[in-house]
């Protein structure tokens, strides 16, 4: 259970930091993304792994999992489930038009000294099942004392005197909930700003562009080419936004499904030019994850000296 | 909309004795389950323009949470072309299902000349799936082209 329950934690970790060495990759898989009329389903996979889109190493969590119709108004999964390898959700797609389906987060984790002692920034959103090592009330009650006036929060573990769990390295001894937190007297302050999206699309009829609309923060994905309009004899071209600018530089990463039936990943990796785009030329047909990373200095709090910003999709690509 | 009505209008023209017939033929298979394919028939000009189609044969009649259009999206390149844009049924263009043999359609006598690509595509359940391209001259000159799995020859005659 020790085990799992890290496990998970090293997942959610990766979550977070959507630039971690580590090759695991989050992804979204639909079973269908274009739809003739408005009496279907989609039914998705979501996973962490290595490989794309084979379930082996852990379920990506739903609850984050956002569904916005194709009019801009939110919509909602149902029937989730989360597996040992994998979580599932449905989608209804009732509405004509493209539906944006994903997660989008947004968080400034770090840390800073107090008292000689290193303190953690940024808590995560609950506890993971079967974790030992939380306290009644989740991380809410692991919040060290620091409400009080002094504004001084305390070691929990420490004089405090025990804390129920606490094992496992990943106790919330020594950590804030939020950069709100940070005492007056800290030092030594070191932030970052994750900001990452995992999204698809899928669309009933005819592709719309609504739910395609930059919000200006962030990265983004500001496709020429509809994701719901590929075909592997024609290249595609996607843009890339920064804050709502175009993105030139960066490292877009495109690989396929199912590399267990070839000898190669096949990942294809592309530079966007100067206007943001990168024009994607398809090996095969088949489904592919696209990952798009970036590391800047334009977080949103001015403590923070680096913003990482990640943005994943999944994109079918049929025969012609 | 635009498209739904000239295909009203292509289909309430009657047909002059000059006009060309388009003749697809579904090869009888022999297969455990068989079930008669979705086949969409459509027009692209070669030197590019919107799709027109001229036939869809689907399950019209099949309702309810699962209705016949429902795997329409199957017809992949008819549907990315043309077919996701229209509303179905259309008068003239859409029909039932047809069986092995050879069905015929009328090529619409309101084409202006010039050349286009006549496509045909059929996809079957439990079955595979083929796109068949013959490119064509207006006014007709006979053309002739064959699938090798789901469809059989597709002939342009006068």
């Amino acid at each position: 259970m020790k085990a799992y329950a890290t496990g998970l934690l090293a997942a959610a970790a990766l979550l977070a930091l959507p630039t971690a060495a580590s090759a695991h990759r989050q992804w979204l898989l639909p079973s269908v993304t274009t739809l003739a009329g408005t009496d279907g389903w989609v039914t998705v996979d979501a996973a962490v792994s290595n490989d794309l889109f084979d379930p082996d190493h852990f379920p990506m969590q739903t609850d984050q999992i956002q569904v916005t119709q194709p009019d801009g108004s939110k919509g909602r999964i149902q029937n989730a489930a989360t597996g040992r390898y994998r979580s599932m959700f449905d989608v209804q797609v009732d509405k004509a038009g493209t539906w944006k389906i994903g997660t989008f987060s947004s968080n400034l984790g770090g840390t800073f000294s107090l008292n000689g002692e290193t303190w953690r920034v940024g808590a995560r959103r609950g506890p993971p099942p079967g974790a030992a090592g939380m306290g009644p009330g989740g991380p809410g009650a692991a919040r060290p004392e620091g409400a009080r006036p002094e504004g001084a929060p305390r070691p929990a573990g420490g004089e405090g005197g025990p804390r129920p769990g606490g094992e496992g390295g990943f106790a919330p001894a020594k950590s804030v909930a939020s950069v709100a937190e940070i005492p007056a007297g800290a030092t030594d302050i070191k932030l970052t700003e994750s900001i990452s999206r995992n999204e698809f699309f899928v669309t009933a009829g005819e592709p719309t562009k609504t739910v395609l609309a930059p919000t200006g923060k962030g990265l983004e994905f500001d496709p020429v080419t509809h994701p719901d309009d590929l075909v592997s004899n024609e290249p595609a071209r996607f843009r890339f936004l920064i804050d709502g600018k175009p993105a030139a530089g960066l490292t877009v990463t495109v690989i396929p499904g199912s590399k267990r039936f070839r000898d190669g990943e096949h990942a294809l990796s592309l530079t966007t030019g100067a206007d943001g785009t990168v024009e994607v030329k398809w090996p095969f047909a088949g489904v592919y994850w696209l990952n798009v990373t970036a590391t800047d200095n334009h977080a949103s709090d001015s403590r923070a000296a680096e913003r990482r910003m990640s943005y994943t999709t999944t994109l079918e690509v049929p025969a012609p | 909309m635009r498209l739904t009505s000239m295909i009203l209008l292509g289909g309430a023209v009657a047909v002059p004795a000059s006009a060309a017939t388009v003749t697809v033929t579904i090869p009888q298979l022999k297969v455990a389950e068989y079930h008669k394919p979705y086949v969409a028939v459509w027009l692209e000009p070669t030197a590019g323009g919107p799709a027109r189609t001229i036939a869809v044969w689907y399950d019209v009649k099949k309702k309810g949470n699962e209705p016949g259009t429902k795997w329409l999206a199957d017809l992949r390149s008819w549907w990315r072309k043309g077919g996701r844009s229209m509303a179905l049924p259309a008068d003239g263009v859409s029909g039932p299902t047809r069986g092995p043999g050879a069905q015929t359609i009328p090529l619409p006598a309101d084409l202006k000349p010039g050349s286009y690509v006549l496509n045909v595509e059929a996809a079957r359940e439990t079955g595979g799936r083929e796109l068949v391209t013959v490119p064509i001259t207006v006014p007709a000159a006979n053309a002739k082209s064959s699938g090798k799995a789901e469809l059989g020859t597709i002939t342009l005659s006068r």
